[in-house]
């Protein structure tokens, strides 16, 4: 061959190559793409079964529970119209707090309850997590039509 | 006072800003010396005033001067000094003005250091880094100035973010806006370039060095952001792909491709327009960094607050820049480029594939930060994409990149002889698949396919990276040894070699556990034994904090005693978690505090084991050496050189 050819047969190469590799990766991007559930929308079943997500919003106060001596922790989230609670098991966040805002990685369980893989707080007093932050104005913009009306509940604010 | 002068000194370096661009570049453009120099005497005036409000702002900080709002935010009297020093850029305003005097600083050192340039083409290039100073200057003016009043004045000031009062993160974003701002350098010259119409090695040549400069202060500062997260963040990780990590990344790989495209483009004249455009790429990506960081858009833990008027100006000033470079790139490159030849064995093809890997890695990492903006603007499903993918997206061009990279180091220029170049790396090669099977099992146990991959890998650069040095080592007498260049090449090499083996084997064979542990309690984690002895209430100068003293044993002897705190912060009341870690070359013990469990006095807490960790900064700290090693060539030195001829036809006379 040429070395011209040689060149072409290179380049062609190195194209399939990287082709492969954008194709391959492309595939995986659709597996690790985890989606943003809002709590209510959780709490009406719409939510991606048998595969991870994620919630976000306050945790409600005085609901966090541990079992003496261990590292299993029970606690709830709500988007001020919805709650749903949440297990986890390890360390959590520094900045976790009740009333505060949290955002949890993990899947639903068979009994309802969120089971959490990963627990991230706020990083710092000014910052939440812009889609907690557009969840709960939303919803708490409803509770108060809700509360005119005489109806604050969950799930009536699919209108 | 003071904050007004320092205000009115970022004002007059605004106007200073002005004189610095129009004048060189209305100079060149005349071929007018007296306003050619103009932008020097303006690039120092303006650099004095930025320092001026700079050290305003620090005495603000040091005197507690809680009528000036961003330091009543970000300090308190208690703090320590040398964080009410740091604190300066602890946030938002203070490391935008940080951001202005770095980039004043690096105009000065280019006009200082740039009278072996030809006179338009040294003024060009002040000119243009006078416009990014304008655009900064505004921005700061506009949006974010850091000495804003409050009136009242606070009593006591917000304090610090617990997070940052720390050592490393105290230096960590300085080096990493030192590494930001001096891809400005590579920018300015390839505009200039652009401008002038007349692009030859002598430029590749020149902005060498200013490239390499910055890319050893971004490999740095990234290497110790990196570490500040592992021990400071509790989390015990060494790198999560966030979007603010990742935008730090994305000029590092980009920068990395430009050093390696620019010794093409020195050496044999070709990849001219390629590398202007990495040049533009490679500062366009630090801007859109600051875009990222500051606009808040993106979900990140180390976002700062959101504000939409910042985020604007910033996209704008990004438009400006980039569409006003890749305007200039489309009208003059196609003149560029070079029709010199090379042989399919050759450094070219080897830098060519480098570039390109390095390009698709980039493009990978900037799918996965950019994909849950552009998903949530097309669908609004809000998604976010999981550290798990960009580990596999990134080891598809990065396994080739290194193998490649061990073979290119010991390829020739132009063309490159086959059977040479077999002998050279056949014993390499053996080498690598040998180790890469015992290393992972006979030291670790176990073995995969990417360990095998990992290890190989590792091996095979570090192996060859050492014969350049080596074979000089042992040179004959009186025969030429290495280069500094070529010196800093193999460190770098070296460098990377470490890293990947550190990588590999802490991702392998890493340890994590989250336990319940009471006082007189002892678990096992990894083969180790951590047994609580107390619990006890220490006091900071502004915490205090909750102490256990951890110790560890391994088959019953003592390794170490780790002492990791819960400290309470007094004026924000935060929680913090410090981390004890017991560090060493082979592995990291770290013990972390999490949450009381009860009234038992147990305590949650996060355990790991993580072997070789050390390596991963280990091998970015010998990068960013082999950097260093290749600024000091003797070609980059024009003055030196001469003397160093004469001295050597002395030698060669008197031998």
């Amino acid at each position: 061959m040429k070395p011209r050819q040689q060149r072409m047969l290179a380049v062609g190469l190195a194209a399939l190559g990287i082709a492969i590799a954008a194709g391959l990766t492309l595939r995986a991007f659709q597996d690790n793409m985890m989606f943003f559930v809002e709590v209510s929308d959780v709490a009406a079943g719409e939510y991606p079964k048998e595969r991870n997500f994620r919630i976000g919003g306050l945790v409600v106060g005085g609901s966090v529970q541990r079992q003496e001596g261990s590292i299993d922790v029970r606690f709830e989230v709500t988007d001020t119209a919805c709650t749903i609670p949440v297990i986890y098991s390890g360390v959590l966040p520094d900045l976790f707090r009740e009333g505060q805002g949290v955002v949890a990685h993990g899947r639903m369980g068979g009994d309802n309850v969120f089971q959490a893989d990963k627990i991230l707080a706020k990083h710092d007093e000014e910052y939440m997590a812009p889609e907690v932050a557009d969840s709960l104005s939303k919803h708490q913009k409803d509770i108060v039509k809700a509360t005119v009306a005489g109806a604050a509940e969950c799930g009536s604010n699919d209108s | 006072m003071i904050p007004e002068i320092g205000q009115f000194a970022l004002i007059l370096a605004l106007s200073l800003a002005i004189f610095q661009t129009v004048f060189p570049l209305v100079g060149a453009h005349r071929n007018n010396a007296a306003m050619m120099d103009v932008g020097r005497t303006a690039a120092t005036g303006q650099f004095v005033f930025v320092a001026i409000a700079f050290v305003c702002l620090t005495y603000a900080f040091l005197t507690d001067d809680f009528s000036v709002l961003y330091v009543a935010n970000h300090s308190q009297l208690a703090l320590p000094t040398l964080y009410k020093v740091s604190a300066v850029w602890g946030a938002h305003e203070g490391s935008l003005l940080l951001w202005i005097f770095l980039l004043a600083a690096w105009t000065l050192a280019v006009a200082r250091f740039s009278s072996g340039l030809p006179e338009a083409f040294a003024a060009r290039v002040i000119g243009v880094l006078g416009f990014l100073s304008i655009g900064f200057l505004l921005f700061a003016l506009l949006t974010s100035n850091p000495f804003a009043r409050l009136v009242p004045a606070a009593v006591d000031g917000g304090d610090l973010n617990p997070l940052l009062q720390d050592p490393g993160l105290a230096i960590h974003p300085p080096l990493l806006y030192v590494g930001y701002v001096g891809f400005s350098v590579a920018f300015a010259f390839a505009i200039a370039a652009m401008i002038s119409g007349d692009l030859d090695q002598r430029w590749a040549k020149w902005t060498r060095p200013w490239t390499t400069v910055a890319w050893l202060f971004l490999t740095l500062g990234i290497a110790l952001g990196s570490w500040w997260a592992y021990y400071e963040l509790g989390w015990g990780g060494w790198w999560f792909w966030d979007a603010v990590e990742n935008a730090s990344f994305m000029p590092w790989l980009i920068g990395t491709a430009l050093i390696h495209s620019l010794a093409v483009t020195e050496k044999r004249g070709l990849f001219k327009s390629w590398t202007l455009l990495l040049a533009i790429t490679a500062f366009s990506l630090s801007l859109l960094g600051t875009f990222l960081v500051r606009s808040g858009i993106i979900v990140s833990v180390h976002a700062f607050a959101t504000d939409p008027t910042r985020g604007f100006f910033i996209l704008t000033f990004l438009a400006v820049v980039v569409v006003g470079a890749l305007v200039l790139y489309a009208w003059r490159a196609p003149s560029l480029d070079s029709d010199a030849g090379f042989g399919l064995l050759s450094r070219e093809t080897f830098l060519l594939l480098n570039n390109v890997l390095l390009v698709v890695a980039t493009a990978l990492v900037l799918i996965g930060t950019l994909a849950p903006l552009v998903i949530e603007m097309a669908s609004g499903g809000k998604i976010s994409i999981g550290p798990p993918w960009f580990n596999i997206a990134f080891l598809v061009p990065t396994i080739p990149l290194v193998v490649l990279l061990g073979l290119g180091m010991h390829t020739a220029w132009r063309s490159q002889d086959k059977s040479a170049w077999l002998r050279t790396i056949r014993l390499p090669a053996i080498t690598a698949l040998v180790l890469g099977v015992v290393i992972p099992l006979l030291i670790y146990g176990r073995i995969s396919i990417l360990l095998f991959v990992g290890c190989a890998a590792a091996v095979w650069i570090v192996v060859l990276a050492l014969i350049l040095p080596i074979r000089s080592l042992f040179r004959e007498k009186g025969t030429a040894g290495i280069t500094r260049s070529a010196l800093g090449m193999s460190v770098a090499h070296l460098g990377m070699g470490l890293f990947v083996i550190g990588v590999t084997v802490v991702s392998a064979f890493g340890v994590e556990s989250d336990r319940a542990l009471r006082p007189g309690e002892t678990i096992e984690v990894a083969g180790y034994e951590f047994e609580m002895r107390e619990l006890r209430n220490v006091q900071g100068p502004n915490f205090s904090a909750i102490e256990a003293e951890i110790e560890i044993r391994r088959d019953g002897d003592f390794v170490a005693t780790l002492r990791p705190q819960k400290r309470q912060y007094l004026v924000q009341k935060n929680w913090m978690t410090e981390a004890s870690i017991r560090a060493g070359l082979d592995k990291d013990l770290f013990v972390a505090l999490g949450d009381q469990l009860g009234s038992n006095g147990g305590w949650s807490v996060r355990i790991q084991y993580k072997p070789l960790i050390r390596f991963i900064w280990l091998g970015a700290l010998v990068m960013a050496l082999g950097g260093l090693i290749a600024i000091t060539d003797r070609r980059y030195r024009s003055k030196v050189r001469k003397t160093a001829a004469v001295d050597g036809a002395a030698a060669e006379a008197t031998a």
